[in-house]
């Protein structure tokens, strides 16, 4: 059997990571998976950046007083871990790294339809996060993640300019990756690829491209009138020129609310890989899926005013934006319904992605469930801006897009690099890692109710409060430990894991198709494609590329996990 | 409160046992349906384990009538919290009639709160049980917000404009006042108490700060001396070269150009600061601006005296008929303690009123 026009299994000697070398053969590349690389190499930074303010917030918090940081201090710490965990990892990292190496191969295209534009893509995303360690540097920021004026416009002492400069910069990194990847998903899938089997991790890759195009210049231009407001006074947020500050909240989460939906969808969309392919069944209610990721990207836009309940905005303002927001909770809902049916009668696997995909589940239903309280408004008066809030988007934001982040991170990591990961490993801090996030952040919600506001850097000595911070910091301990864990055995397993052969799960996607690590040009021959998405045992899969969608022993790639051959 | 629980906050005030059984709701849907999805994800992942590697099972294709169902059912108990939610918030933020009104200031970092009797306070709030109170609250530099979790209340506080909260405290006793909007580099320290005193404990403290001078005639005083508003809109706001200010709270006020506009303390403040934005129609837009001569308490002041000359009015927004009030309208305070030595053209900052932290 295996002689037949079989190309992957033989890993052929030369690929993308060996096909040139030096530094030149990196900055300058127009190859995709190896700007996901550099996208990888980058993001990584900046989340043990952001981490480590999330220790130091942590750490603070443990006493009511204020005693390790000053007040000023503080509020650049918790600043600058939104600023950069939001804009620097959260919103690149499932796209630009996952994404820019899997969208092409996954559709069997050769690159994205722009190849150049996705190189400046990250020269772009590296310039804003250099300007914004620069504004670190400098002396910081404290105006919180959110630059809420006046007080970031004519109050702030710090480098708001500056860091604002960072964002707006790395915003147009995000533009070009949108467009690149609808161009990319428009134009270029493989022959036989048609929209309804396309894994839908591309429709939610899609949905999400969308939101970056249309979003994306709302912040720029947002951030930008801060920027002039600061410098020139022009008057459009100052109230004192004729100008209204809650004009800027809307601005701002025009944007920044579907930029959460940047985040989550293309976590959803990995884990609607995870639950498929590691239950070996196709997804339940496939368009249902596809379309929910369309639905949210549109609603999305329509659902900013329900972070400004009390912001004086219009009782019946707040009333429709509460509806909206109940209505866009819907498709998410639909989503999490449709994987839990996947694994109806499925073969489910407890390989480490697959346990981050079901980490993600729960995760997310704690953190979509509590969006709900958020979106009724009586409720969100008393909780919003304190520890509640925190909570919800940590769960929504560490425990949907991290765990969906690490979940596409493993599963794809042979086909990244060509090497296995130590699966034991990988199981043990995929449970560190569940168990330490919701001891850090389970008592955020409890903490939050009680009416513990959000963005303080000493607290009343109120004894619960501080036994719930405590658990929390606790917590945080655990997950930092455990993120430890992945960074080690991962760069480890690239010099010393077993070698991967091209279809080390045995599934029947596109890019298990190709060789592990794959070639420059992704395949060798175009992939015709004639099977739907997920499909186990599609009828002509020996006409294609290579053979997989294993019926019996003999067919089961060689290194299939160790785990499962005793 | 619906039964006891450990982590609650207190509940002090009309609503907050109605956000608690909100919360309680949407606690008990949550564990439901965490319950129902977690749990068939376990089971199905224990169930449906993979028992040899070679294993293919049989596709299903999806179901139209469950996907209907897990749509239509979880869209309808969200809809039952959001008229829940929308009914609560109405409560909430809805101004109800007869309210006893309290001026709130907040500056980076504490809260200055001005009483109708004239009492002032700093970082506390001492109101009686049992009576709706209502603040007017604005800040003299960032965004604040107002929030009292015992009373499962808040507002932000909001540069430029008026913006109002209202609560009706059911049990005597201190509770925590926050800043809740990030406000600067002291914003956690940006903290109070409100005390909530039997309505006779409550006359007591109000006149331990006798002899204070109201708002209303501080703002008399602005209005007749230190700004000179009385020479276009009369001595008692009877109107001249300015429109008369008498019975204008509430009133639907013609405003050259495009129709009309509703004249609540917004409105006037608008007015006062950028008078050429809303021209009454039939006057000239002579006024000169007062922004940047005029401090926000003074502002409060200057309104505060205007709705007094407005005994009758009660308006949507702006309820104002209560008895504080309307000792202040028949021109009671005629007896300035100074002449105001600050001429017209002065600054005022310094305000003539005596200023007791408490």
């Amino acid at each position: 059997m295996q002689e037949t026009l079989a190309t992957p299994p033989e890993t052929p000697r030369v690929n993308y990571l060996n096909a040139t070398y030096g530094l030149k053969s990196w900055l300058l590349t127009k190859d995709h998976k190896r700007i996901a690389l550099l996208y990888l190499a980058g993001v990584s930074l900046f989340f043990m950046l952001g981490g480590i303010y999330a220790l130091l917030i942590r750490i603070e918090l443990l006493t009511p007083k204020g005693d390790l940081f000053q007040s000023q201090t503080y509020n650049k710490v918790f600043t600058q871990h939104g600023i950069i965990m939001v804009f620097f990892f959260l919103i690149p990292s499932i796209p630009a790294v996952l994404g820019n190496f899997l969208v092409p191969i996954m559709i069997g295209a050769k690159d994205l339809a722009f190849p150049k534009i996705n190189l400046l893509s990250w020269y772009i995303y590296m310039l804003g996060g250099i300007l914004t360690i620069w504004a670190l540097l400098s002396g910081g920021v404290d105006t919180g993640w959110t630059f809420y004026v006046p007080y970031s416009t004519n109050f702030s002492n710090t480098y708001v300019v500056i860091a604002g400069l960072g964002v707006f910069v790395s915003g147009f990194s995000s533009i070009l990756t949108g467009l690149n990847f609808i161009v990319t998903i428009h134009t270029m899938r493989a022959p036989g690829m048609t929209w309804f089997r396309l894994p839908l991790f591309i429709w939610s890759h899609y949905a999400t491209s969308l939101i970056m195009i249309l979003g994306t210049p709302v912040i720029a231009i947002t951030i930008l009138l801060v920027a002039l407001e600061r410098i020139a006074h022009i008057g459009i947020f100052d109230p004192r020129l004729g100008g209204d500050p809650v004009l800027f909240q809307h601005m701002f989460w025009f944007y920044s609310h579907p930029a959460v939906y940047i985040m989550i969808l293309p976590s959803m969309g990995v884990v609607s890989e995870l639950i498929a392919n590691f239950s070996r069944k196709n997804i339940f209610g496939y368009s249902f899926v596809a379309f929910s990721s369309i639905a949210i990207a549109v609603f999305g836009f329509l659902v900013w005013g329900h972070h400004m309940f009390v912001s004086s905005q219009s009782i019946y303002a707040g009333m429709i934006f509460s509806f909206l927001s109940f209505a866009v909770a819907i498709p998410s809902a639909v989503k999490v319904f449709n994987w839990s049916a996947t694994l109806f009668r499925g073969s489910v696997s407890y390989d480490t992605p697959m346990l981050y995909g079901l980490g993600f589940i729960g995760l997310f239903l704690i953190g979509g469930m509590t969006g709900l309280f958020l979106a009724a408004i009586g409720l969100d008066v008393h909780v919003t801006d304190t520890y509640f809030v925190v909570a919800h988007f940590h769960y929504v934001m560490v425990g949907g897009t991290l765990m969906g982040y690490l979940g596409g991170l493993h599963y794809w990591w042979p086909k990244i690099t060509g090497r296995m990961y130590p699966e034991s490993w990988g199981r043990f801090a995929a449970l560190v890692i569940f168990v330490g996030f919701n001891l850090t952040f389970f008592p955020q919600f409890v903490v939050g109710y009680m009416g513990m506001p959000r963005r303080y850097h000493a607290y009343p000595d109120i004894p619960i409060w501080q036994v719930l911070n405590v658990m929390s910091s606790a917590g945080a301990t655990i997950l930092g430990f455990g993120m430890l864990i992945p960074m080690i055995y991962l760069i480890w397993s690239m010099r010393y894991g077993r070698a991967a052969s091209a279809n080390p799960w045995a599934l029947p996607g596109l890019e298990w198709r190709t060789s592990s690590p794959p070639p420059t040009e992704n395949f060798t021959v175009t992939p015709v494609v004639t099977w739907e998405a997920y499909e186990f045992a599609p009828p002509e899969e020996l006409k294609i590329i290579g053979k997989f969608g294993p019926r019996d022993a003999a067919d089961f790639p060689p290194d299939y996990p160790a785990y499962t051959e005793s | 409160m619906l039964f006891w629980f450990p982590f609650l906050p207190e509940s002090a005030s009309t609503v907050s046992g109605q956000v608690d059984a909100l919360f309680f709701y949407l606690v008990g849907v949550t564990i439901f349906f965490t319950v129902l999805i977690a749990g068939m994800v376990i089971f199905f992942a224990i169930k449906y384990k993979r028992r040899t590697p070679f294993e293919i099972p049989r596709p299903i294709a999806g179901s139209l009538k469950l996907e209907t169902m897990w749509t239509v059912i979880p869209f309808i108990i969200a809809m039952s919290m959001f008229v829940w939610g929308a009914d609560v918030y109405f409560k909430q933020y809805r101004m109800p009639r007869d309210t006893m009104e309290v001026y709130v200031v907040g500056k980076q970092w504490m809260w200055k709160l001005q009483h109708p009797t004239g009492q002032r306070e700093i970082n506390a709030l001492h109101i009686p049980v049992g009576r709706k109170v209502k603040l007017i609250m604005t800040t003299e530099d960032v965004i604040h917000s107002f929030f009292i979790p015992e009373f499962r209340v808040k507002a932000d506080v909001v540069p430029g404009k008026y913006t109002t909260l209202w609560f009706e405290a059911t049990k005597p006793g201190t509770y925590h006042l926050f800043c809740a909007e990030y406000c600067g580099t002291n914003h956690s320290g940006m903290i109070g108490t409100v005390v909530v005193m039997e309505p006779a404990e409550f006359g007591d403290w109000l006149s331990g700060g006798a002899n204070q001078q109201t708002p209303v005639a501080a703002g008399q005083n602005l209005f007749q001396n230190t700004l000179g508003c009385a020479s276009c809109h009369g001595d008692n706001g009877q109107g001249g070269r300015g429109p008369a200010l008498t019975n204008l709270l509430g009133s639907s006020v013609p405003i050259q150009g495009d129709g009309t506009a509703v004249a609540d303390e917004n409105y006037l403040r608008e007015s006062i600061l950028n008078p050429t934005a809303k021209v009454v129609a039939g006057y000239q837009p002579i006024m000169p601006t007062f922004q940047g001569q005029v401090s926000e308490e003074q502002l409060l002041q200057l309104i505060a005296y205007i709705k007094s000359l407005s005994p009758q009015r009660t308006s949507g927004i702006t309820t104002t008929a209560r008895p504080a009030n309307t000792q202040a309208n028949n021109n009671a305070p005629a007896a300035q303690a100074s002449p105001s030595a600050n001429s017209r053209n002065g600054n005022v900052t310094g305000a003539p009123v005596t200023r007791r932290p408490r």
